[in-house]
């Protein structure tokens, strides 16, 4: 009795210190983001960190996808581009209002999203892959070749930087903090989206479709909404890519972009938020470091690629979806 | 006889009002012909490698591309015969496919999908950069290797180029039927695809007969990049990825791992684009490829020809 009330106790302390351990490491982060800009005052360096937090974004909005429905998406940099484009024209024409702009890009994702999610109904595997990439094609020749609206190949020149309140947000700290945010939110939604049921019925039906049919899971109406709320995200942060670049053409929104996301998470570790974050970072960093040897750069990057996928196939930071309450509760009904 | 000559004579202007717009479409039946011949010769490497592996080999465009440049710096550099280079071009890419396999494929064979997809993709991104680096990233001209002659039957015109595509996929199609259908390397090809683990204690060298296979998928990859070069007289080094993308719509067209059906599937890529291209718009020639692609997959998920996979529980 007294041995199990130690081994209790040792439990709830192990699990207060992890909490209290990823609370410190949430508010480190957090103070590393509040004062990086502050010391480093670097154009060049922040630039690079605003484009990683883009692609933070679209790297842990496409890993509940890819990762955690385990389905071949190579259409995310489709959303992200239908977002560039929806928020840049809105804001240009109709209503110079960046906020509204934004939420409009993810609405409009998001019904995109719904709309390819609907195939995914049918089909799985490989073929979705082919779908999705079908429609990233897709959408590319649509920007391409509809001039009057898009101004095809040209790309849209102009576009304003986001306000707040009149206050026009265009140094690069504010943008830094801008994004940042957004990635913070979008790490939350998607974190809190993977651990709730939400998330445990896109893993059941990532590892058996049919048992996870028969449990009662509604598998297409998951598949759809995880589907377009990736999708949201991403045309979110095509909107805040739009109007920090000032400039988008049809060539930031190819295939090969969507490939490259993909390819991310999964050096990162797919199905993990860490290791999504993680793998973004590396291969969005490494052709930086490596611009000392320039023109080898994209040669070492491919081989860097091929060597990760056969020595560590499952990433760096590999999902752990062990349910820890589950089997600590068991623990402790067995010494009962 | 009033009546019917009176009919005749309507068919007549009607014919001759739209011969000019039957000849184009005739016209554009043999480009598309020509360019679907291209498509099922590049689309065979994916369907080979998707049908013994299960994995999609996205690396195979960019063999396509060393292949054309072989047989450039063979011709224009090397200064050697134009058959010989042919054949230094289809031997060296043959090797190269059953390298790509080694290194690339073969410890993840059974990984997961998305680590097979990303080690092709990082073949891809080496192999371009290493003709880049190696070549020069500006268009080259493919070297003169034929008198091209311009036939005109009834104002519908070929071109030797054309004809000579026509033919030589024709007969690499119909030897690779041969080779998978009637000879026993085929025949323990067929065999791995169907079970690889029976395969092999049937005695069968389960990773020699994939290296084979991806050996000659590679071959026609040359080929093909071998035709384009001589059919638009031009090559760089990026033209791999979208040419690797048509041919795997293709492929998926007609059902990947489906030999004849890939071959259909990419005749009949080829003529939908030139068509459509004529009928619709030309602007979006490069668009109709993907959103057939995506009609037949919603409709018949796995292909034009492709079998009907039962998940069984």
């Amino acid at each position: 009795m007294f041995v199990d009330k130690i081994k209790n106790i040792k439990l709830i302390s192990n699990r207060i210190f992890e909490r209290l351990n990823n609370n410190m490491i949430f508010a480190l982060l957090l103070i590393v983001i509040i004062i990086f800009p502050i010391i480093f005052d670097n154009s060049y360096i922040l630039h690079i960190l605003i484009l990683l937090g883009v692609y933070v974004v679209l790297g842990t909005s496409l890993n509940v996808v890819a990762g955690v429905m385990g389905e071949l998406d190579l259409g995310h940099a489709a959303f992200f581009g239908i977002g560039a484009y929806i928020s840049s024209l809105f804001v240009m024409n109709v209503f110079d209002n960046f906020w509204i702009g934004m939420i409009l890009a993810g609405f409009i994702s998001l019904i995109f999203g719904l709309l390819l999610g609907i195939p995914s109904l049918r089909i799985r595997g490989d073929y979705l892959a082919i779908v999705t990439l079908g429609f990233n094609e897709i959408i590319r020749y649509v920007l391409l070749n509809m001039q009057s609206v898009t101004n095809g190949p040209m790309g849209i020149k102009g576009i304003p930087s986001p306000t707040i309140f009149g206050y026009v947000l265009n140094t690069k700290q504010q943008m830094f903090y801008l994004i940042w945010v957004l990635v913070i939110i979008t790490v939350v939604v998607m974190n809190r989206m993977t651990n709730s049921r939400f998330g445990r019925s896109l893993v059941a039906i990532r590892e058996d479709q049919i048992a996870a049919t028969s449990l009662g899971i509604n598998t297409g109406k998951y598949e759809i909404w995880a589907f377009a709320i990736t999708a949201a995200f991403a045309g979110i942060a095509g909107s805040f890519f739009a109007h920090y670049m000032n400039f988008i053409n049809p060539n930031n929104f190819t295939t090969n972009e969507s490939i490259l996301i993909l390819c991310m998470i999964t050096v990162g570790g797919r199905g993990s938020m860490i290791g999504s974050f993680i793998g973004v970072t590396i291969l969005f960093l490494l052709p930086e470091l490596l611009r000392p040897i320039a023109d080898y750069r994209m040669l070492i990057y491919g081989i860097m690629l091929v060597m990760m996928m056969i020595f560590k196939p499952r990433g760096f930071w590999p999902e752990k979806r062990i349910p820890s309450r589950i089997t600590k509760s068991a623990e402790s009904k067995e010494a009962n | 006889m009033n009546i019917s000559l009176k009919i005749w004579f309507i068919i007549l202007q009607l014919t001759n009002t739209d011969m000019k717009e039957e000849t184009m479409i005739v016209q554009q039946l043999v480009n598309g012909l020509t360019i679907g011949s291209i498509y099922a010769m590049v689309a065979l490497g994916y369907t080979l490698a998707y049908g013994i592996l299960g994995l999609i080999n996205f690396a195979h465009g960019d063999v396509y591309m060393v292949g054309a440049f072989v047989a450039y710096f063979c011709i224009s550099i090397l200064k050697l015969n134009v058959i010989i280079s042919f054949i230094i071009s289809l031997a060296i890419s043959g090797i190269l496919g059953a390298l790509i396999e080694f290194t690339a494929f073969r410890s993840i064979r059974t990984g997961s999908r998305s680590s097979q997809l990303i080690s092709a993709i990082g073949v891809s991104i080496i192999l371009q950069n290493t003709i880049m680096l190696s070549m020069g990233s500006d268009t080259k001209p493919f070297p003169k290797v034929m008198n091209t002659a311009v036939y005109e039957f009834s104002s519908v015109t070929i071109s030797s180029a054309q004809i000579l595509i026509m033919i030589v996929s024709l007969i690499f199609m119909v030897m690779l039927y041969f080779l998978i259908y009637k000879t026993r390397v085929g025949i323990s090809m067929r065999s791995t695809a169907q079970d690889a683990a029976m395969s092999s204690l049937m005695g069968i060298n389960v990773n020699k007969v994939i290296s084979i296979t991806f050996s000659i998928g590679a071959v026609f990859g040359a080929a093909a990049g071998i035709l384009v070069g001589i059919y638009y007289n031009s090559i760089v080094f990026n033209m791999g990825s979208s040419m690797g993308l048509k041919a795997f719509v293709a492929a998926v067209l007609g059902g990947i791992g489906n030999i004849p059906g890939t071959m259909l599937g990419g005749l009949v890529l080829g003529l939908a684009e030139s068509l459509g291209a004529t009928i619709i718009s030309a602007k979006y020639k490069d668009a109709f490829s993907f959103i057939i692609l995506i009609l037949v997959l919603l409709f018949k998920p796995t292909g034009l020809f492709g079998k009907k996979e039962i998940e069984k529980v």
